[in-house]
């Protein structure tokens, strides 16, 4: 796992949102155990306790749980990946409209912006092969 | 979980100056405490107190309960500015000499820390560079099972993959019942592993914070609100 932090949110914040990124991806599946919250902590160079806090929370969420004698695990559900996939492709779509509306461009133009953007690109790789 | 470190009005003078100026606070088991201040803040002066170096001439310090002395010695475990072995010594005498000193010191967890690092045993001391006599000086410190854990600049003049070494070191083996009081210049390289935060200030302390809240609440990082509070 690759631990990633800014400066600007709580760090347990940051954890959360990257566990969660890994269940939408993939990277973590249903079911899966994760490494002990020393582990984790050394690993993403954390305090322990920041740690515990993103993962008891990720718990309250219900996207891990916790089995008393053997750890902790992602939750069985497997609506969980596509329902947090889906809140993280929303959350692009919001980033990119808001920054194309910065720029003067109309969710119209976006689509058409798109369009363009996906033929150049096809043409260019297949131009590439040939 | 209770206080590992209550000061009550800490006073301490070097003839004219005032280092420490009627300070008091408190440190809760298991967490990381970072004690911040720029240079001439009290924070070795504080940290030489709590390990028995220095007498404060007012006030009172009480680590584990106990009034500084044999016993309170015997729970905190103190890593010094700068290390103090002898250069002529080799690194397996260093290790004999904390196992002779401390009940709670494990020999085997700084052989296998040592190991790590390809420092072996039969190094003088003098051999050692700066960044690695600083581990070794940490991997002693760290290798007790102490409840109080006093670290005065860990990572001063060492490079930046030997300083997460160190506080990957210090997370990896500080025990959770325990305090951890880590005084620093380098703030954004420890930020992640403090719990609290204490800003001292010409003796005073002026914050004592969690770092979550402070960050929740200013939106910025600890490293730039040290900036804002000590701007010169």
């Amino acid at each position: 796992m690759e631990w990633k932090f800014n400066n600007e949110a709580p760090i347990y914040q940051q954890i959360m949102e990257q566990i969660k990124a890994m269940i939408a991806t993939g990277v973590l599946k249903a079911g899966d155990k994760l490494p002990s919250v020393r582990e984790l902590a050394v690993s993403a160079g954390v305090n322990p306790n920041t740690m515990q806090k993103a993962l008891s929370e990720l718990e309250r969420d219900g996207l891990l749980c916790s089995k008393r004698t053997s750890g902790r695990f992602v939750s069985d559900n497997q609506e969980n990946a596509d329902i947090l996939q889906e809140a993280m492709m929303m959350e692009c779509v919001k980033a990119f409209i808001e920054n194309m509306a910065k720029l003067g461009y109309s969710v119209k133009d976006c689509i058409r912006i798109i369009e363009k953007y996906e033929k150049d690109t096809k043409d260019t790789s297949e131009e590439q092969k040939a | 979980m209770g206080n590992i470190l209550e000061c009550h009005n800490v006073t301490k003078r070097y003839g004219e100056k005032t280092a420490l100026d009627y300070l008091s606070l408190s440190v809760e088991s298991g967490r990381i405490t970072g004690l911040l201040g720029p240079n001439g803040s009290g924070k070795t002066t504080l940290i030489k107190i709590i390990s028995g170096i220095l007498c404060a001439n007012e006030g009172e310090v009480l680590a584990g309960g106990n009034k500084i002395g044999i016993e309170s010695k015997k729970i905190v475990s103190y890593l010094p500015e700068r290390p103090y072995f002898s250069p002529g010594m080799k690194v397996s005498e260093t290790i004999k000499f904390f196992s002779d000193f401390y009940e709670d010191f494990s020999e085997d967890a700084a052989v296998d820390m040592l190991n790590t690092l390809n420092i072996s045993p039969d190094a003088k001391i003098r051999t050692l560079s700066k960044g690695n006599r600083e581990k070794v000086q940490l991997i002693l410190v760290m290798s007790r099972k102490a409840r109080l854990y006093l670290l005065d600049e860990p990572m001063g003049g060492v490079d930046p993959a030997a300083r997460d070494f160190i506080l990957k070191t210090i997370l990896a083996n500080y025990n959770e019942e325990a305090g951890v009081i880590i005084s620093t210049h380098l703030i954004s390289d420890v930020e992640k592993v403090l719990d609290d935060v204490i800003f001292l200030k010409n003796g005073k302390m002026v914050l004592h914070k969690s770092v979550d809240v402070l960050r929740s609440e200013k939106g910025k990082s600890i490293d730039a609100l040290f900036r804002e509070v000590f701007a010169c």
